[in-house]
């Protein structure tokens, strides 16, 4: 096996593609939401702008648009840092598809809920805040947990720009011919695949606690 | 902040012809890339469906695994590892491997669901008829399985289509390969970066909207 030395620099890189992923997701997370209200938006005019950066961001590739913020910005004066980059960039990525996420399962809470908060004078936020949001997120959990997912992995494009995540260490690794380098990348796809479990895992720990007291959770069925 | 940055035409007209023949590249490793992974995700959702353990619990672990890791990963591995056992193949090549693999675990997933979308009474019948477990499968169950997944692969080829830049690292002269050439040739980024992504909506909107379109048109259908 791999000498100790060579198992934290694994580590290392571990770390900073879990800082990357963490960042990004938290990024996403606050995009998802904003975009997928702004998608049911009573006012054209957001849900155009909306529809252009979901068509945006969808449409051309993630590591195209990290080599555009990373390596273009700059002519603009407009200089991120490797890490800002990839949390920028992966971040407005995976809002762009949280957005459906989002505006699918808040569209799929049954209409007769809003009604009901109308007939009780519910303020519009509060309605959402309350009443709707905590019952679309339970709907919302499984697909998030893959968009998740498909972050950790797009995270390894940071290696790209220089940013020393585990992709990037293994490579350093294998250039300097420290070890095998089949030993090398079979170790990086397995610490991938554990983090990959630990977010399923986290996902459904949350799909659990959301769901409680909710007919629409886990186990209960759908009626 | 300069956000009045000149925009070199000329320099971009000069490239462009360069990031054609790029995206050329680009569009026939989506095709051989697509069309390995619905041949091995065929291959996938069967073997694990099937009724041996052995066969069938493997076969979900690994589509598990490659598909909770990065494709990138899984390139520079399939590149630098390869040789290493004799195994000689050019990047583009094995790029479309890559590319191949990692995509035969999600069409896998998307062969799964037409085939379970297939009623029981048409595995009974074929029993009921005698029919072998190789005509059962070739003649009636893939016949009324795949047509109704055939949207749900475009999605897959429209999402490949962006993950094929990647190739760029293993020396492929793809779209993004020639704009990072003309980046270092140039000490201009700007105007290659922007065409490449400028060519990235061109093609991948329009197909998109075509699979949506497919979509309803098949959901129309009884």
């Amino acid at each position: 096996m791999l000498e100790w030395n060579l198992w934290r620099a694994l580590l290392d890189g571990t770390w900073i593609t879990v800082q990357v992923t963490v960042l990004a997701a938290l990024l996403g997370t606050i995009l998802s939401i904003l975009s997928g209200l702004a998608g049911l938006s009573s006012v054209r005019a957001v849900r155009w702008a909306n529809q252009v950066y979901v068509d945006f961001f969808r449409g051309t590739s993630a590591i195209v648009q990290l080599f555009w913020i990373f390596f273009a910005l700059p002519f603009f004066g407009i200089s991120l840092s490797p890490l800002l980059a990839g949390v920028v960039t992966l971040g407005l990525n995976m809002g762009s598809y949280g957005s459906e996420v989002v505006r699918g399962a808040i569209r799929a809470v049954p209409r007769g809920q809003t009604e009901a908060a109308i007939a009780l004078n519910v303020t519009s936020f509060d309605r959402m805040r309350y009443i709707i949001f905590p019952q679309a997120a339970v709907t919302m959990l499984p697909p998030y947990g893959n968009l998740l997912i498909e972050l950790l992995k797009a995270s390894a494009l940071v290696s790209l720009i220089t940013l020393s995540d585990l992709t990037f260490q293994v490579q350093i690794l294998r250039v300097n011919g420290s070890a095998s380098t089949t030993q090398l990348f079979t170790i990086a796809l397995v610490l991938y695949f554990l983090l990959a479990m630990g977010i399923t895992g986290l996902v459904r720990a949350a799909e659990g606690y959301l769901g409680r007291g909710l007919e629409i959770g886990r186990g209960a069925r759908r009626s | 902040m300069d956000l009045t940055y000149e925009w070199d035409w000329e320099y971009a007209w000069e490239i462009l012809p360069d990031l054609l023949d790029g995206l050329w590249i680009t569009i026939q490793a989506t095709f051989f890339g697509i069309i390995l992974a619905m041949i091995l995700g065929l291959a996938f959702a069967i073997l694990r469906r099937s009724e041996v353990r052995a066969i069938s619990w493997p076969t979900a672990w690994v589509i598990e695994f490659i598909r909770s890791t990065p494709l990138l990963v899984q390139l520079f591995m399939l590149f630098y590892v390869l040789p290493h056992y004799g195994i000689r193949i050019d990047a583009f090549t094995t790029g479309v491997l890559a590319l191949g693999i990692h995509y035969a675990t999600y069409t896998s997933e998307v062969y799964r669901s037409g085939i379970e979308g297939v009623p029981r009474g048409q595995w009974e019948a074929s029993t009921a008829l005698n029919l072998s477990t190789m005509t059962t499968w070739s003649r009636v169950i893939l016949p009324q399985a795949i047509p109704v997944v055939i949207p749900s692969l475009g999605n897959y080829l429209v999402a490949m289509f962006k993950e094929v830049p990647l190739l760029a690292f293993i020396t492929v002269f793809d779209v993004l390969g020639e704009g990072k050439a003309a980046c270092t040739r140039n000490f201009q980024c700007v105007e290659p970066y922007t065409l490449v992504g400028v060519l990235f909506l061109i093609v991948s909107i329009p197909s998109s909207i075509l699979v949506r379109q497919l979509e309803v048109r098949l959901a129309r259908q009884p």
